[in-house]
């Protein structure tokens, strides 16, 4: 029997699947759910799912050892790492490992009704540009830049200072972006941790992971007045911030060259 | 380990050590005592040779003119008087035939003597006869039994001259050269006795002089050697089964007084380490703890949230509801933000200490809050110390220390605005006055450290005290030469004061020590790893003692001052504000700010204390050793 699913859930808390399920239900995505890693890879082998949300500290195997499993099956169904030990350590790890995002727990509805909604977009495009790469107009993360998961991008502004912004996929996945909430000049943010919130037009917040940690020096005041900057020019008009990196040595290592997308 | 006292006699380094000595010892005074013996004998023999030839000289001539008229009875009167001096063994004259014609010993006059007798046997070695005999080898020495003293014998040639051949009674042939011999011989009894008394103070004077040697060398290998040795065989004993706090006392200025600072030091450097170690396993642990109390609780929150959420949702219609709701979603949230900071606690376990700038540090911090500064109308006034050193510490825990003394003071100040003064200064402190005890025990191993009360913000020591029938309990404080307890019972500190553990009432008074300010009793509590406390137990004065830390001397500290010009601690609270939990801001605080102020802090083991006064603002002073 073979099934088409939006959302596979496994976590071996039967009160998390349900909350997950409940959440699910508001947008109608039809859903399964395991109990354990293992479970969910036999379902994986039968069903087709456009989005994971996988518990990390599970019996048997783990999130990361489910992660790295799919990517060894060649499944290309996105990832979305939840957990209760939610330390920016575990989202960092999780975004290195190949997840798409990360939800700690617990989690309010528009948290998880956002993760689920680019989770099944981006599902969408990657197939879709797969199928044919000319149906989308994606521009892809430029080479000599790098990105965090799929989503922050960051480049040398070569003064020691760094800029960051958000990708053209991770936009897209967004939808109809209609707001965008920034931080203010002179905080601190860490690797990982929010740095800006989207507002699509459904009302739902995004969020968007910072690709380094350090001291925000300036930031793109025009993205306020202009939001279309993003969507039109992502990684050079759209920038977001100008940060000094407070642990750039280590935290680069962790971040994934745009210049091997391209090949 | 062997013991000391195990390493057999003939291992030791003293008895090596003089054996070595006295083979070298040995071996001079031999070489010195063979060449100084034989040059004495020489010269001895030497004089009774010369002797000897003087007085055969003296026989010859004074027997000369006797011979001549050929008075032989005057001959034989004047050898028997010369013989008679008891160094003289015998005086013989033999004629050319080897007849012995005159002698000392009349038996012998008559005899004939063999031509390889020792008094012929110098001239008739060989076949022919020598005629001349150098002075030299006309003596000889010799011993007529192995049992006798020897004797020098002298050999005199009676050469043939013109008066004997031409002499009235005609006896010599004119062509003779030889006539006869003088045989003098003379005994070297009392030169052999000489010289084997010396040979005997020779013996004496190298056995005299090894002894003494090895007395000496014993003696300074004992003291130079031995003694440091057998204090640093104790020390790393006393290493070996755990006590860390040992030092080697009373060191000397040589090579192993140094050997002896180095091991201390060494040892201290491990001490260091282990409570390192413990402190960080104890944090690791507690981090554990708290990450899986986090994971526990966020599961459950789940569904609470959810569901709660998914509710508000489903109920737009029903106010009295949606109110309930929103109770329920905000007490939520505000847990999950609990469990946030629990886990950020938990976070701090692993600090990563980097040597940095606390200025640095601090303006960062600053850039954090300038907005929020602003919009709550406070002033900001700086004053930093342009030479701080720099520190050894996690630069992001510092910050984090300061961001929460930030928000906290902006709290407050409240919205009516005021003044947030900050000064870093370094300083040179002595360990009294700024090491915090923060663990102690009684000889039994009970924990003195009492965490329900607090001197300073810190832990006290609670210590059971009795004077006459009063019993109460005394709280120290626990910040070493500091003299802020508080005494649980009023009394005299004339009369007799006796400090026991709480648990055990095992006694804390050390019977070996005074204390040196007023004579009276002292306590003495150990600080596990780190030596032990001493103080005066009447409580007469403040001395206190803690030879551990009072070892490394002075310690660079900076210091930074937090100053607000806010509402003010109570001071019933200000016990309390470190403790996990403990808020006055209600629903707005989670409790955990200075609780992790106060955890980085002591990671780093620096020292915070907070001083407010109610109304006018509050003093949070930190101090963080170089």
């Amino acid at each position: 029997m073979n099934n088409d699913f939006d959302i596979l859930i496994i976590d071996d808390e039967q009160v998390v699947i349900d909350s997950i399920i409940k959440i699910g239900q508001i947008n109608n995505y039809k859903m399964d759910s395991a109990l354990d890693a293992q479970i969910a890879l036999k379902k994986i082998d039968i069903n087709r799912y456009s989005l994971i949300i996988c518990d990390i500290m599970m019996p048997g195997i783990s999130g990361f050892q489910f992660i790295t499993e799919m990517q060894n099956r060649n499944n290309k169904t996105p990832i979305v790492i939840t957990t209760g030990y939610s330390t920016l350590d575990n989202a960092v790890k999780s975004l290195y490992q190949g997840a798409i995002d990360y939800i700690p727990k617990p989690f309010t509805i528009d948290e998880m009704i956002s993760v689920m909604k680019r989770g099944i977009n981006y599902y969408k495009l990657i197939s879709k540009i797969e199928s044919d790469p000319n149906s989308v107009a994606f521009v892809p993360c430029p080479p000599k830049y790098f990105r965090l998961g799929y989503s922050c991008w960051v480049n040398s502004g070569f003064d020691g200072s760094y800029l960051l912004g958000a990708t053209d996929i991770y936009i897209k996945t967004i939808e109809d972006l209609k707001e965008i909430e920034l931080m203010d000049i002179g905080e601190t943010v860490h690797q990982a941790s929010v740095i800006a919130r989207f507002k699509s037009s459904d009302n739902t917040t995004h969020q968007l992971f910072s690709a380094l940690s350090g001291r925000i020096i300036d930031r793109n005041e025009k993205l306020l007045k202009n939001i279309s900057l993003l969507e039109k020019d992502p990684y050079f008009n759209g920038w977001m911030y100008r940060l000094i990196p407070s642990e750039l040595d280590y935290e680069m290592r962790i971040l994934t060259s745009c210049s091997s997308d391209r090949t | 380990m062997k013991g000391f006292n195990e390493i057999g006699f003939y291992k030791r380094i003293s008895l090596k050590l003089i054996i070595a000595v006295s083979i070298t010892a040995i071996v001079i005074i031999s070489v010195y005592s063979y060449f100084n013996i034989t040059a004495q004998s020489d010269a001895m023999l030497a004089e009774v040779e010369r002797h000897a030839n003087q007085l055969s000289e003296t026989v010859k001539n004074s027997t000369r003119y006797s011979m001549l008229l050929n008075q032989r009875e005057h001959i034989q009167e004047i050898i028997n008087t010369i013989g008679k001096d008891p160094a003289i063994y015998d005086v013989r004259v033999l004629n050319k035939e080897g007849e012995i014609i005159y002698s000392t010993k009349e038996d012998e006059i008559g005899k004939m003597l063999d031509k390889k007798a020792e008094s012929c046997y110098a001239c008739h070695a060989e076949n022919e006869p020598l005629e001349k005999l150098p002075i030299k080898d006309r003596s000889r020495i010799y011993k007529l039994d192995p049992g006798s003293d020897r004797i020098m014998g002298i050999i005199n040639p009676i050469y043939n001259e013109r008066s004997c051949w031409e002499s009235d009674c005609h006896a010599h042939d004119r062509n003779a050269t030889v006539l006869g011999v003088l045989d003098v011989s003379i005994s070297l009894a009392e030169v052999d006795n000489q010289m084997s008394i010396n040979q005997v103070r020779v013996l004496l004077l190298s056995v005299v002089s090894i002894t003494a040697l090895g007395f000496i060398i014993g003696f300074f290998v004992k003291r130079w050697i031995d003694k440091p040795v057998r204090e640093l065989v104790k020390a790393t004993n006393e290493v070996s089964i755990g006590n860390l706090n040992y030092a080697i006392n009373d060191l000397s200025n040589d090579e192993m007084g140094y050997l002896g600072e180095s091991f201390n030091k060494m040892i201290k450097r491990l001490d260091e380490v282990r409570a390192q170690l413990v402190q960080s396993d104890k944090m690791a642990s507690l981090g554990r703890l708290a990450a899986g109390v986090a994971h526990e609780i966020n599961n459950p929150l789940t569904g609470v949230l959810t569901y709660s959420s998914y509710l508000l949702k489903r109920t737009k219609e029903n106010p009295q509801m949606q109110e309930d709701l929103n109770v329920i979603v905000r007490e939520t949230m505000r847990s999950r933000e609990i469990v946030k900071g629990l886990l950020d606690f938990a976070r701090q376990s692993a600090p990563k200490k980097s040597l940095i700038d606390v200025n640095e540090i601090l303006q960062r911090a600053i850039a954090v809050i300038n907005n929020q500064l602003k919009y709550s109308k406070i002033n900001l006034e700086k004053n930093l110390d342009e030479k701080l050193p720099r520190i050894t510490a996690d630069a992001n825990q510092i910050q984090q220390v300061f961001l929460n003394l930030f928000l906290n003071a902006i709290d407050a100040i409240g919205p009516e605005g005021g003044l947030l003064k900050l000064k870093t200064s370094h300083l040179n402190l002595s360990p009294k006055g700024n090491v915090h005890i923060k663990n102690c025990v009684c000889s039994k191993n009970h924990n003195l450290i009492d965490n329900e009360y607090k001197i300073g913000g810190n832990d006290s020591i609670r210590i059971k005290i009795k004077s006459e029938n009063n019993i109460g309990f005394v709280h120290l404080d626990p910040v070493y030469g500091s003299s802020g307890h508080f005494f649980g019972i009023s009394f005299d500190n004339d009369k007799e004061v006796s400090l026991n553990c709480p648990v055990c009432d095992i006694s804390l008074i050390d019977k070996n020590e005074t204390c040196p300010l007023c004579g009276g009793p002292a306590y003495k509590i150990t600080i596990p790893n780190q030596g032990y406390i001493e103080g005066c137990a009447s409580f007469k004065d403040n001395w206190q003692r803690w030879e551990f830390v009072d070892r490394d001397g002075e310690r660079k500290f900076v210091e930074i001052q937090v100053s607000d010009s806010g509402c003010g601690i109570p001071q019933e609270n200000i016990g309390k504000i470190f403790e996990p939990f403990f808020t006055t801001k209600g629903q707005k605080g989670t409790g955990l700010g200075l609780s992790i102020v106060w955890g980085i802090i002591d990671n780093h083991n620096g020292t915070i204390k907070v001083t407010s006064e109610v109304g006018k603002g509050t003093i949070f002073s930190i101090k963080l050793p170089q």
